[in-house]
Formats: C-alpha cells, sequence, structure tokens
C-alpha cells in the first residue's frame, strides 16, 4: 500500500480510468481487513471453545447444577452403657423457597396464622426474604408439633413457594443435667465462617459444637454432608433432579459417664448451686460430673431467646458456669486427710496425741478449733475434724512440706480432659507467696492452709480425684472417654502404711461418731468413707447470716466401698454453710443410687416434691413467670454467638 | 457457474448461487432459534422463515428496479428517512422519553435502520455525480460530511451508538472507495484515537459502564459484564463440535440472556461448536466475495461505491455482533444477519442485498466486461 503525497502544483488529472484503479485497490484493502476481521473471529472462537474448552465447560456445569448440601446428622455421644447423652430427633420445619413465592405478603399472613407465629418471627422472615434470593431455602419456623405442621401440609396448593421439610436437630434427652458437660450447638456465627469458608455452615439446619465436648470433638460429630444435585434454570427454576448422596452421620463418642447417675446427682443437687462428680476408682473414668444450677442446652439448639438469656446471665447462682471444673473453693476441712499423710511422710507418728482446749496459740493470734476435743490422735483428730491437732502439727513441719502432697493427690493440678477448660487453683508454698505477693511464708499462712483455709484453692473435680486417689493409694487420672486405653495406674510415692490412719479418720467421720454421721449409708455390708468440709467465704469469722453470698461452702469428698474402694467423688455445695448439712447428704444419695436405686429415688421424690418440682419444671415455671412480668424483649440485650465462653468464677 | 445443467439466460435471471447461500443461513439460523425456544418453531424459528420468504421475494422485486432508478431515489430517499429520524425524535420528546420506531399502525419502522443504507447510496450517488477531477478538493468532502454526521447526531440522541457507528462506517467506507486522499484517513484515524477519551466522556452512563465492563467482564460477572460472561461460556462449554443440537444448558436454562437476538451465535456455537462457527463464517465470507465481485464487476462509478459501501453495512453487522458474543466489544446491540430472530434487521439486510443484486443484474444486461 502506498501514500499518495499530494503535489498541488502538479496534480495529475483523475481520469474515469483512474478512478475505477483506485477502487480496485480500495476494494482490496477493505475487503482484505474485512478478511483480516473475520481470521482474527476464526482464531478467537477456537481459542475459546478449544484451548479454554475444559474451563469453559465446567463454569457451564456449575451454571446448570445447583448444588444443595444436606446437613450430616450429628454424631451421638453416649454415656458408658451407650444411652444417648446427645442425640438427634427429628424436627418439622417450614421453608420458604423465594422463587417460587407468589403474593407474598398474603402467603406470610396464612403462615402466620397456621403456624401460630408471634411478630418477631413475622418480622425475621420478612427480613430474611428481603435478603435472600433464589432457590435457597429461608426457614419460616422450626420444631413445630405435628399439628401445625399438618396444617400448613393440608393448605399446600394455597401456598405457593412453602416447603414443609423434615430435618435433624440436636437433642438432649436429660436436658440440663448434662449441660455443661456436653456444652451445646448452635447456628455458625460469622466468625466460624469466615474462619472455614465451609458452605456448609449456611445452610438452614446446620450446627455447630458451641462449648465443651460438642465443641472439642465437632470435627468427630459433625460428619459429611450429603448432596442433592439439580438442574435449575437461571432465576432457580427446579427442572430436574439429578442424582442425592446421602448425607454420612458423624461418629458416635463414648463417654464414661453413667447417664442416668449423671441425671440423679443433678437433680439431687436441686436448687442448690454447687457440683457434684464420681469417679471409678479402678479407672479413673468420670461417672458422673454435673454443676448446678444448669441451663437447657436444647434452649441454645435454635439461638436462645432474649429473655431465657438475661434469665440465665442476671442468676446469682451462674448457670452458666461449670462449676465443677471451672468452680475454685477454699477445700476446708476436706484436705485434713491429704495433711494426715504429709505429716506422716515428715515423721509424725499418727498416734501421736495433741491437747486441744478449742484452739491454737501462733503468736498474738488466737487460731479457733470447732470444739474442745481434749487429747486426740491423728485419726480422731480426722473424725472429730480438729483444727488444733493440724494447727500443731502443720506448724511443726511447715507448709512448704505438705503442698508436695497436696500436689502429688490432686490439689492446683489441671487433669488431661476434653471439654471445658479447667481452672486448676492454687496450692500455696513459701516460693509461691514470694512469687505472687513478695512476701516471705508466715506460720499463720500455714496453719490456715493446713486446714484449708487461706491461700488454698481447688476446683471440685480436684477434690474428687483426690478422695480417688486416697482411696485407692494410686495416681489415679480422671477420664472421660471410655474407648481411652487403661492401665492399671500406678502407686502414689508414697508409703501404703501412711494411708491407714487417714483412711481410719475418714471412716470415723461417717461411719462413728464424726461430722458425717448422719450421712452413713443405709446399705447393708457397704460403708462410705467421707470428710467434711466447711469453708468460709470472707474474713475468719463464721458466716451463717442471712445474706446468701457470705455463707459458708459446704464441702465432702467421699470413697466406698470403704475396704474395697470402687467409687469416689466429692460434693460442693457453693453457700451451702457446712459439708456435713449440705453436701454429705448429696454425696450419700449419689452413693445410694449406685448400689439402690429405688431407695435413692423414693428419697429425691420427696426433696423434688418440697422444692417444688422436677429441674425442668422449676426451670419452666421460673421463665414463664420472668416472661409474665416483662411486658417486652425490646430492653432485653441480645445474647452474645457464644455466652458461656467466658464463664466468671464466683 | 454451471451454465452446462441451467441455461445461461436463467442462470443470469436468477441468482441461484446467492439464493441457495442465504437460504442455508436462514435454515441454519431457524435451527438455532428453533433450540433456543426449547424445541419449538415458535415463536422464533417459524417466524424466522416466513420473514425470509417474503423479505426475499422483496429483494428479488427490487433487483428488478433499473440502477439509474436508484440513483434518483438516493437523496429523496435519505431525506425521507432523514425526516423520519426527525420525526421519532419528536415523537420522544414529546413523550417525554426515548423512542427509536415509528408506529405507522401497520408497521413499527425505525429509521435508523434503513438510514444505513440510505447514507450509503446517497454517498454513492454524491461521489458517482463528482467530476472525477473534484475528489481531491474540499468540495468532494464537506456534503458527504454533512451526510454522514446529521443522521449520526440524530441516532447518537436517541441513543444509539451501534447504529451511529454502524451509519458513519457506511459513510466513510463509500468515501474511502470514492478515493478520497489517503492521507485524510490515516490523519482521522489518529485523531480518533487521540479523540477517544473525549468521546468516552460524552458517552451516557450506561454505555461507559458497558466499555469498561467489556474491558473486564468478570469485574462484574452478575451485573452487566453477565452478558459477556455467559456468553463465552457458552461458546467456550461448546469444543470443538458443540454439545449437539438441542442439547445447549446455557440456552435452554435461561443464563444466555438474549439467545434468539443478539447472542443467537453464542446459543449457535453452545450446540454446534467451533465448527458451525466456521461454517457460518465461511457462508458470510462467500457472501460478502460475492458482494465485492459484484461492485468490480459493474461499469457504473454509482454502482461500484452502493455495491462496496452496502457490502460493508452487512459486514459491519455481522463483524461486530461476533466480536461482541466473543467478548471482542462491548455490548451494543446488533444482531446477527440471517440468524437472529428480529425483522428490522433481516429488512436492512434484504434491501441491501436487494440492491446488490439489482447493480448484478445491470452489470450482467449490459454484458459486464467482467462477467
Amino acid at each position: 500500500m502506498k501514500f499518495r503525497k499530494p503535489r498541488p502544483s502538479n496534480e495529475p488529472l483523475m481520469t474515469e480510468g483512474m478512478q475505477r484503479l483506485v477502487f480496485s485497490r480500495r476494494a482490496m484493502i477493505v475487503g482484505g481487513m474485512q478478511a483480516a476481521v473475520g481470521v482474527a473471529l476464526a482464531t478467537r472462537m477456537a481459542y475459546i471453545s478449544v484451548v479454554d474448552n475444559q474451563r469453559y465447560r465446567l463454569l457451564a456445569e456449575s451454571n446448570r447444577v445447583n448444588l444443595t448440601l444436606i446437613p450430616p446428622r450429628r454424631g451421638w455421644i453416649v454415656d458408658r452403657y451407650g444411652k444417648a447423652l446427645a442425640d438427634n430427633r427429628v424436627a418439622l420445619r417450614v421453608d420458604i423457597i423465594p422463587d417460587r413465592l407468589r403474593n407474598r405478603s398474603a402467603v406470610v399472613a396464612r403462615l402466620s396464622g397456621l403456624l401460630n407465629l408471634d411478630a418477631e418471627a413475622v418480622d425475621r422472615v420478612n427480613r430474611d426474604l428481603d435478603a435472600g434470593n433464589g432457590a435457597q431455602p429461608i426457614e419460616v419456623a422450626s420444631n413445630l408439633d405435628e399439628a401445625r405442621f399438618a396444617a400448613v401440609s393440608v393448605n399446600l396448593p394455597d401456598l405457593p413457594g412453602i416447603v414443609p421439610a423434615r430435618g435433624f436437630v440436636r437433642n438432649y434427652p436429660t436436658g440440663p443435667s448434662i449441660a455443661h458437660l456436653i456444652g451445646y450447638v448452635g447456628g455458625a456465627s460469622a466468625e466460624e465462617y469466615a474462619a472455614r469458608r465451609d458452605p456448609l455452615m449456611l445452610t438452614p439446619g446446620f450446627k455447630v459444637g458451641k462449648d465443651g465436648l460438642e465443641k472439642d470433638f465437632d470435627e468427630a460429630l459433625r460428619g459429611r454432608p450429603g448432596a442433592r444435585r439439580a438442574e435449575v434454570t437461571a432465576r432457580g427454576r427446579l427442572v430436574r433432579e439429578l442424582e442425592t448422596q446421602s448425607d454420612r452421620p458423624g461418629q458416635a463418642i463414648q463417654l464414661t459417664i453413667d447417664a442416668d447417675l449423671q441425671d440423679f446427682a443433678a437433680r439431687r443437687l436441686g436448687v442448690e448451686s454447687g457440683a457434684a462428680i464420681v469417679l471409678d476408682c479402678i479407672t479413673g473414668g468420670i461417672l458422673s460430673l454435673c454443676s448446678m444450677p444448669a441451663f437447657d442446652p436444647n434452649s441454645f439448639t435454635d439461638g436462645i431467646g432474649r429473655l431465657e438469656w438475661q434469665m440465665l446471665n442476671d442468676d446469682d447462682h451462674i448457670p452458666l458456669l461449670n462449676k465443677a471444673m471451672r468452680g475454685l473453693y477454699p477445700p476446708g476441712s476436706t484436705v485434713k486427710p491429704m495433711v494426715a499423710l504429709a505429716l506422716q511422710a515428715q515423721g509424725v507418728d499418727p498416734e501421736e496425741t495433741v491437747y486441744c482446749t478449742g484452739g491454737y496459740r501462733l503468736g498474738g493470734r488466737f487460731f479457733h478449733c470447732l470444739g474442745h476435743h481434749g487429747t486426740i490422735n491423728m485419726r480422731h483428730a480426722i473424725e472429730k475434724s480438729c483444727n488444733t491437732y493440724f494447727y500443731t502439727m502443720g506448724h511443726r513441719v511447715g507448709y512448704d512440706a505438705i503442698a508436695p502432697i497436696a500436689r502429688m493427690m490432686g490439689l492446683g493440678q489441671e487433669f488431661d480432659l476434653p471439654g471445658t477448660s479447667q481452672r486448676y487453683g492454687t496450692v500455696p508454698d513459701s516460693a509461691w507467696k514470694r512469687r505472687r505477693y513478695g512476701q516471705d511464708w508466715s506460720g499463720a499462712d500455714s496453719l490456715n492452709a493446713t486446714i484449708g483455709q487461706g491461700y488454698l484453692s481447688v476446683s471440685p473435680l480436684q477434690l474428687a480425684v483426690m478422695a480417688a486417689r486416697l482411696a485407692t493409694g494410686r495416681n489415679i487420672q480422671p477420664k472421660l472417654l471410655l474407648n481411652q486405653a487403661t492401665s492399671s495406674a500406678p502407686p502414689l510415692a508414697i508409703d501404703p502404711a501412711f494411708f491407714n490412719a487417714a483412711r481410719d479418720g475418714m471412716n470415723l467421720v461417717v461411719n462413728a461418731n464424726g461430722s458425717g454421721r448422719a450421712s452413713k449409708l443405709a446399705i447393708p455390708n457397704v460403708q462410705m468413707n467421707g470428710k467434711t468440709g466447711t469453708a468460709q467465704v470472707r474474713g475468719l469469722q463464721h458466716g451463717n447470716s442471712s445474706s446468701w453470698r457470705s455463707r459458708d461452702h459446704g464441702l465432702f469428698v467421699f470413697y466406698a466401698p470403704f475396704d474395697e474402694p470402687r467409687y469416689a467423688g466429692a460434693v460442693v455445695i457453693e453457700h451451702g454453710m457446712g459439708g456435713a448439712r449440705a453436701a454429705a447428704p448429696v454425696a450419700k444419695d449419689i452413693v445410694t443410687f449406685l448400689y439402690d436405686r429405688e431407695l435413692a429415688l423414693a428419697s429425691l421424690a420427696s426433696l423434688e416434691a418440697g422444692w417444688g418440682g422436677t429441674m425442668r419444671e422449676r426451670l419452666e415455671r421460673r421463665y414463664s413467670a420472668l416472661r409474665a412480668q416483662t411486658s417486652g424483649v425490646a430492653n432485653i440485650p441480645a445474647p452474645p454467638a457464644n455466652p458461656t465462653a467466658n464463664g466468671v468464677a464466683p | 457457474m454451471s451454465r452446462t445443467i441451467i441455461p445461461a439466460t436463467i442462470a443470469n435471471a436468477f441468482p441461484w448461487k446467492l439464493t441457495a447461500l442465504l437460504t442455508a443461513m436462514v435454515c441454519f439460523g431457524s435451527l438455532v432459534l428453533y433450540s433456543a425456544a426449547g424445541g419449538s418453531a415458535s415463536p422464533w424459528a417459524a417466524a424466522h422463515v416466513i420473514r425470509f420468504c417474503i423479505f426475499l421475494v422483496m429483494a428479488f422485486v427490487l433487483s428488478y428496479i433499473p440502477i439509474a432508478w436508484w440513483r434518483m431515489l438516493a437523496l429523496p430517499f435519505f431525506g425521507a428517512v432523514l425526516l423520519g429520524l426527525l420525526g421519532v425524535e419528536m415523537l420522544g420528546a414529546i413523550s417525554g422519553g426515548s423512542q427509536r420506531w415509528l408506529n405507522l399502525g401497520f408497521i413499527r419502522l425505525q429509521p435508523s435502520e434503513f438510514m444505513k443504507p440510505a447514507v450509503v447510496l446517497a454517498l454513492a450517488h454524491f461521489y458517482g455525480m463528482l467530476p472525477p477531477g473534484h475528489v481531491r478538493t474540499w468540495s468532494a468532502l464537506w456534503p458527504a460530511g454533512v451526510v454522514v454526521a446529521l443522521p449520526m447526531a440524530l441516532v447518537m440522541l436517541q441513543p444509539d451508538l451501534g447504529t451511529a457507528i454502524a451509519i458513519a462506517v457506511g459513510g466513510v467506507t463509500v468515501g474511502f472507495l470514492a478515493g478520497l486522499p489517503m492521507r485524510l484517513f490515516v490523519g482521522a484515524g489518529v485523531t480518533g484515537a487521540a479523540a477517544v477519551p473525549i468521546l468516552f466522556s460524552m458517552l451516557h452512563g450506561y454505555q461507559q459502564r458497558r466499555i469498561l465492563i467489556f474491558m473486564d467482564p468478570e469485574s462484574d460477572p452478575l451485573g452487566a459484564g453477565y452478558h459477556i460472561s455467559q456468553s463465552k461460556i457458552a461458546i467456550g462449554s461448546g469444543g470443538i463440535f458443540g454439545k449437539g443440537f438441542l442439547n445447549g444448558t446455557q440456552s435452554h436454562l435461561d443464563y444466555l440472556p438474549e439467545g434468539h437476538t443478539d447472542f443467537v451465535f453464542a446459543t449457535m456455537a453452545e450446540e454446534w461448536g467451533l465448527m458451525g462457527g466456521l461454517a457460518l463464517l465461511f457462508a458470510f465470507a462467500l457472501l460478502f466475495r460475492w458482494g465485492w465481485r459484484v461492485a468490480d464487476r459493474t461499469p457504473s462509478r454509482f454502482g461500484r461505491l452502493a455495491a462496496g459501501g452496502l457490502t460493508m453495512t452487512i459486514f459491519f453487522y455481522v463483524a461486530i455482533n461476533l466480536m461482541m458474543v466473543m467478548g471482542l466489544a462491548p455490548v451494543v446491540g446488533i444482531p446477527l444477519p440471517f440468524i437472529s430472530h428480529g425483522g428490522s434487521s433481516m429488512l436492512t439486510v434484504m434491501l441491501c442485498i436487494g440492491i446488490i443484486m439489482s447493480i448484478d443484474r445491470a452489470t450482467k444486461r449490459g454484458g459486464g466486461a467482467f462477467a
């Protein structure tokens, strides 16, 4: 191609023939450009359909096929006998598929009439409909009873876009009894979705473990979702079902818990605030671990209501705290058998006597005993819970000699257990005090710690472990999973002879003239050994005032049978005003349940009649009373995403 | 030509090959439309064939109009269409909205469609009249400029960017073929490239967005880039041999928008694959080769310019549509001739074909030297 240079001075005359030539040449140029465009188009098309074919084929397929995840059934959590602590029940649900909805306001109004939806629920459905789109179903109501479900089902022809569905939801048959142990499930939060990016989390009806074992074993319990593949149009209209892959339920987890005992212990704690733990002395398996009061984990499954949340949160008995593992208390006199071991290890002869005049003078301070016990040896000092004996001996050996034995017996220790994280408290000694307060250990500190007061603080679980180790002389480790390999626990590094005085003392506490004599078992040939404890909450004076919060804690550690220990445990009743009065009777009934259920249940029935019904009945009555006095929910703060994550200590 | 079988007179009187080519393309198009309707002749496939038959007869009738008449009619036709465009503008101003068609009661006419051949004819007539010596003078330029700029401005007001560019391309092509100095085109090209940002700023928001999204369709896969993305998915997933007749998912499940009009090529490519696409491109290449051969053979300057310009007009439809469908051009709403469903564009294209046939007939009757 040649550009024509303008030559104004000598312009050639344009003739008809030349014009024809110009036309031919330029037609060639235009035609050539058109051919080039044609070749470019052919090349482009070949590139898209051959080189990129795989990618676009995939995109077309993902357009065409709509994948609906079917939430997997969550694995069961069962007790040592296979009884369900957490299972799944069929839940009847009604969903709306926005695309198929016609005349939305009329349908929603009709639906709210059929399902008895309140204004709050209707509002939520409308908000979800505004935000949602396409074929993704929106939940209208779940956990429907058959009657309401049937009411919707028979009216389906008038309710376009409404889909009644059967799904599974987590169910805790014994409700509050296992709340702290198992935890609960709930819908995935935005943070949880951001962390995992699992589309399953957005599927209606899918729950993740939020607390306790449900959270710890979430991965195993979750299972694999099923999938329903369907061909859909761009507007989400279903063309045909392609195939359905069923879900694979999560693994079952078997615990060492005895479901019946757990439920009994929880009910027996009754209206008190406290914890009860029972261990299998041979394997260390935890037979029961309850903390009361508790919440109903079933309430959390669909998101707890504001009012119920407020009720739990405002309760001074702190139902959201797992007191068995996270509550810390001064153990009081329950540590005396353990101290007896430490004294013998330091050369104290159990037959050596101390004369109790009602107290012990150290420097200018007088440390009181609960009575005037006169001449008393180690066994009887445990039986009578004589402070003077332990003050005297504790002062002689010093607490730095006692603290290692306390730790060996499980106090201040954290155990390898799943679920709720434990708080391990304090077993003080001089090094600890210097580190913590920069002060020297004093004689008074030793006296206080020796009788389980002062700086010493332990969890109920640690007390139960201490009882088990006292009973067996073995290094019992608590465990919660049944399938864990069991090897017989090694003996503790304490002369087995030292245990005799401690165990004899504990036997006298319950079975002779000791502080726990009222809780002697009524079962032939089975004796329970134990030790009561009454721990002051504040100051040094005994608090039995009318203010619940300043009352003494009641504690009790025990094992049975005394001659061939099978079960060991601890009961802590917050502000129970004394171990003998509040804790030991609970322990007695729990052990009785292990040997004679009918006897224990009969005693429980009469107690529950006095308390005003079973645990669930009382919880429901409180809730409805609260609802009655609260006119609206406007001023009640919404519950946080994970209510029990930061449980506060008392 | 196979003159051994068909007598030469008949072969000359009736363009068998062209008719066969167009019929083949329209039949293929109606197959695609049949599939796009989910395997149904209604609402598009049957109407497509019927419409083509009517317009083919119209084209034959037009081909009998002597070339001198076309020359005579060129300017009045241009004037009438220009008035029509004005009328549309005024109607739009009165009704307070943008309007592109005139409702004559029995038919709705889109004057901007007719403007494409009208501009080509008017300019061909102008350069045909122009003494050969004046081609490189100012007087060869400004009337052509007015003839192109006036309708362009009116169409831009509608606003219809695609048609405005089509009108410009037709007019510029005629000027180029007529022998306007090359430096004008080179200069205009350079200036045009420089003016792109200014022109861009003058466009409507939705037009700007279309261009921006064309540059990066994935930036808005569910919004305005949706058309291009889905179209590429349809073409790309078709592969070499396609998914098979009636097996396209993109079109049948409504993922491909406008699958029977502007994006009909994607509907076709999904089911017929690269082979279908190449066949169609080959058919169009044959059509344009016919147009250029007619232009090259005809003795009259008007005929040459008109045939070339009209061929370019049809080419522009095809090229822009295919570029758009393959993601090489913004979405401008130009249908694919003979394949897309739609009366207006087929009328225009068949009008162009009829005029080119008329020029061809004149050449053959006059015993054209290049026949």
